[in-house]
């Protein structure tokens, strides 16, 4: 005994000689892993449609890459320009936006875009909409051109003989397979039967950038051959805008390889060009295109991520110079938010008010008559959601029931009926009706754990009834009026369709705004602004009712 | 017992009738009257009606006849508010919410009583069970015997001259229970209180009280104080219900004066005192109690009665030997003899006679 007792002056070791802790610490490791293993179906199983879910709406409250994905050079293009002035972008930008639109429209992508931009600048959807009807117009002219000089120019099987040959060039291929994906969403991968040349997209950049483009698009999206379709009338204007570059006939007359002759051809008559002047094209096609707001709103929201929704659920929007306050007119959410706390409050303060009586009568009456009224509490379960709102209906409508008691009665005049419904009131009568249950319930479980012995201690110590009551039932019962609270509370704040039938217009919830952006507007960014904050400030009431009630003080049960 | 002194009656139950449904007496008939300063035991089987006896005088029951006089004035119309009546629950029935101290000077606070006065009288009824370091606890953090402490405290606190504790020690370990036993009679004579104590436990009952009170079914069996209670109980039941006790059956022969001779079902005639039975022919059930029953010859009394018995069991259990005979018939007899060096240890099987004074056995009702 002595003996061993001496040796251990070490660290205490195992039978096989490992230091204990570490030993400990594997067996350890191994029930845990064991425990981990059994639980993992339903872990993965709350995660994916638990929290995958909420997560997806936090992320969509921010999401903006729409934007930079449909317009991708307009967007890097524009960043020069300063929103904040009177001029309209250069020509340069509406370049760019011309051939990102041109995709885009091909691709039905572009009202999408302007679905989009159309929350924060009113009128940009119809801008985009018909201008991506209209796009091809603006080619044309230079494809007559090109054909007037040369046959050939409208032909595919020409325009593939020029475009491949030669040494490929990988880049342009590649960065048009990407450029596709990201507009439509569809992987893009896969042979399309052509390769631009090295050469001709050193002597034409945007020619070869937009003929491979197209020539994907026609490969994978359209399923055709690339060499016997014509090409769209966006490489006619990428070739115009080519030639249009000043030196480009010196370039010509170098180039050697397919349709060099062609091309030396066009070049000799580049003095008959139809001038390159997308801006005024534009123009044309809406003079929309020349508001400086229209621009303003594509810049403001070019970044792949926003507060913009954030902004927009609390009256603010982002304007050029960052974050203003709505004009008066169009603050809605910050009253709605208001509105929904201060009113979820009230119809938890009713449901204390009137679960507290009857939880403590179903907790202290004998179990036969306490069990027929929990029937009673717990019957509105048992018939719809909507049944027992339209019964509300009934009764406080202008010629409802209580209106024709109270008349009946003359307590109030025919002509002067009470409003009880499509109001706040309506909402909160309604409601608590159908919210009760919820506080009745853990109340009872609570109070039934109170014996019936601490008040009459309390009443043998000389307390009155009331004192009794007060001092030492009712702080006992403090966990359970927490506990319904918390699922009232909570409840209320999200409720919607109760506030939707009977809230009229004055008594409705943030929750009927953000249904309505879900389902009607489809603004889902926005709707999903709205319901973070909704979960922000939960969590925030949730945190505050901790620190000065405690959170363990919240019991459903025993 | 009901027609004492009535100038220091103190309570007074006066023919008290209670039935919780209508049908039955729970309390049937109950008269009782205590003194000042009196401690009193209310001891009975489970379900003989002491809580509703406690329960009625504390006021949380009314009595369905009758009337339950305190200090001389009837308190049935009075709420247990006012009775100003100290109680001890069985489950202590400490507020959980509140400290040890907050719970003491519950009843001070409602008495609108000054809070320097208020923590002084709270300081004090702490010292007083010992529990003064203990002021800023929750219930819940001290042990069942410290709880039980507490709730004397606060039963005591504000000075009730009536004080009733329904089993307080029922949850407490054996050795716990003996000391809290001697606790609170100390104190409950110290401050001179009157206490109404209920207990299933008997030796509680003997070892506490000035008087007890034995329930059955109902009614009082017999209320005495307890020395009596034990060396002349007056029936059957309270025979058997208080300490240990043989019980042999038979007909009373005959009587005269205070000897009775009776003739057990075994034919074997011995003597009794007269206790329950008035004539002969009466059937009866004697009660001696073990420890007066004598078998060694030399220490047995002369021109006694003696049966014949059979040893079946020794038991040696330090102090006493118990030893279990066959006498006349019943199995169960038990003796009990001091440890003596000239007592004799008897073995199983061996066939011996006993006896008794006559006075020691007592004939009661069949
Ligand atoms: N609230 C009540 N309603 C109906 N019957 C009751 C009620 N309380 C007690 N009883 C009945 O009255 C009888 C006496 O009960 P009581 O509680 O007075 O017994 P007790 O002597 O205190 O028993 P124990 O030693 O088990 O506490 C029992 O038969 C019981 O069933
Ligand atoms: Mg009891």
């Amino acid at each position: 005994m002595s003996d061993a007792t001496q040796e251990q002056t070490g660290p205490m070791v195992a039978a096989d000689g490992t230091p204990l802790k570490k030993s400990l610490a594997r067996s350890l490791r191994m029930q845990k892993m064991r425990a981990l293993a059994l639980i993992a179906p339903l872990l993965i199983f709350v995660l994916l449609t638990f929290l995958a879910p909420i997560f997806d709406m936090l992320f969509r409250s921010v999401e903006n890459q729409i934007v930079s994905d449909t317009l991708p050079e307009t967007v890097v293009v524009l960043a020069d320009w300063d929103g904040s002035g009177t001029e309209a972008p250069g020509e340069d930008v509406f370049r760019a936006l011309y051939f990102d639109l041109f995709l885009a429209a091909e691709a039905k992508e572009h009202t999408k875009l302007g679905t989009r931009l159309n929350y924060e600048q009113v009128g940009i959807s119809s801008l985009f909409r018909t201008s991506g009807r209209r796009l091809d117009d603006v080619g044309e002219v230079w494809q007559d051109w090109l054909e007037d000089i040369d046959d050939q120019w409208g032909e595919g099987a020409f325009w593939f003989e020029m475009m491949s040959g030669g040494p490929a060039d990988g880049d342009v291929l590649s960065s048009a397979r990407t450029r596709l994906a990201t507009l439509t969403g569809d992987s893009m991968r896969g042979d399309i039967g052509f390769e631009p040349s090295e050469a001709i997209s050193t002597l034409l950049p945007r020619t070869a950038r937009e003929y491979t483009a197209w020539a994907v698009f026609t490969a994978i999206e359209d399923e055709d051959v690339v060499a016997e379709e014509d090409p769209w009338e966006a490489v006619y204007a990428a070739l115009a805008v080519d030639l249009a570059t000043p030196g480009k006939a010196d370039d010509i007359a170098a180039y050697s390889g397919p349709g060099a002759a062609q091309l030396q051809a066009v070049a000799a008559q580049l003095d008959s060009l139809p001038p390159v002047d997308i801006k005024g094209a534009f123009a044309d096609i809406d003079e929309d295109w020349l508001a400086i707001d229209n621009w303003a709103a594509i810049q403001v929201y070019s970044p792949k991520y926003t507060s913009g929704y954030f902004l927009n659920a609390v009256d603010m929007q982002l304007g050029p110079d960052g974050a203003e306050a709505r004009p008066e007119n169009q603050q809605i959410y910050l009253m709605l938010f208001r509105r929904t706390l201060v009113m979820s409050l009230a119809i938890t303060f009713s449901c204390i008010a009137l679960g507290y009586p009857v939880a403590w009568l179903l907790a202290n009456l004998p179990a036969r008559k306490a069990n027929l009224m929990m029937i009673l509490v717990l019957l509105p379960f048992w018939t719809s959601l909507l049944v027992r709102t339209s019964a509300w209906k009934v009764m406080l409508q202008q010629q409802g029931v209580i209106n024709d008691v109270l008349v009946w009665l003359g307590i109030v005049a025919d002509d002067a009926r009470l409003v009880m419904i499509n109001n706040q009131f309506g909402t909160i009568v309604a409601m608590t009706h159908i919210l009760l249950p919820f506080m009745i319930l853990p109340l009872y479980s609570v109070m039934q754990t109170i014996p019936p012995s601490y008040l009459r201690a309390a009443k043998s110590l000389g307390a009155t009834n009331w004192t009794a009551f007060w001092r030492v039932y009712f702080p006992q019962s403090v966990p359970g009026i927490g506990a319904g609270s918390i699922l009232v509370f909570i409840l209320a704040i999200g409720y919607y369709i109760t506030p939707e039938l009977v809230g009229g217009t004055t008594g409705t919830f943030i929750s009927n705004r953000i249904a309505y952006h879900i389902s009607s507007s489809l603004n889902w960014g926005l709707a999903a602004a709205l319901g973070t904050i909704l979960l922000g400030v939960v969590l925030l009431l949730y945190w505050v009712y901790d620190r000065i009630v405690g959170i363990d003080n919240v019991k459903l049960g025993g | 017992m009901a027609d004492m002194n009535g100038d220091s009656a103190f309570v007074e139950f006066d023919r008290v009738q209670k039935s919780y449904d209508g049908e039955t007496l729970v309390v049937k008939d109950l008269n009782l009257t205590l003194p000042k300063g009196e401690f009193l035991t209310m001891l009975g089987p489970s379900g003989s009606g002491k809580t509703t006896c406690l329960m009625m005088l504390a006021g949380f029951e009314t009595a369905t006849y009758g009337d339950i006089r305190l200090g001389g004035v009837s308190i049935n119309n009075i709420p247990p508010h006012k009775r100003g009546i100290g109680m001890v629950f069985q489950n202590y029935a400490l507020f959980p919410h509140m400290t040890v101290a907050e719970n003491l000077s519950f009843p001070l606070e409602v008495r609108k009583m000054g809070k320097a006065e208020r923590e002084q009288k709270v300081k004090r009824a702490l010292d007083m069970v010992q529990m003064g370091a203990f002021g800023g606890r929750r219930p819940a953090q001290l042990s069942g015997g410290q709880q039980q402490r507490i709730a004397l405290a606060r039963a005591l606190v504000f000075e009730a001259e009536l004080v009733l504790m329904d089993e307080p020690l029922g949850a407490l370990d054996k050795q716990l229970r003996e000391h809290m036993q001697f606790e609170i009679k100390r104190i409950a004579d110290s401050l001179g209180i009157t206490v109404v104590y209920v207990t299933h436990d008997q030796t509680e009952a003997l070892t506490m009280s000035d008087r007890v009170a034995v329930f059955n079914d109902g009614r009082i069996q017999q209320l005495a104080p307890p020395d009596k209670l034990y060396e002349e109980p007056e029936n059957s039941f309270v025979a058997q219900f208080i300490g240990e006790n043989n019980t042999l059956e038979g007909v009373v022969k005959e009587i005269n004066g205070n000897r009775a001779v009776v003739q057990l079902d075994g034919g074997e005639i011995i003597d009794a005192r007269p206790v329950n039975v008035t004539k002969p022919g009466e059937r009866t059930r004697v009660s001696i109690r073990p420890e007066r029953v004598e078998y060694n010859k030399d220490r047995r009394q002369e021109g006694v009665h003696t049966l014949k018995a059979e040893v079946l069991e020794f038991i040696y259990m330090g102090d006493i030997f118990r030893t279990r005979l066959r006498v006349a018939g019943n199995d169960e007899f038990v003796i009990k003899t001091r440890n003596a060096p000239d007592q004799a240890r008897l073995q199983p099987g061996q066939q011996i006679e006993i006896g008794w004074l006559p006075d020691d056995c007592r004939a009661l009702d069949a």
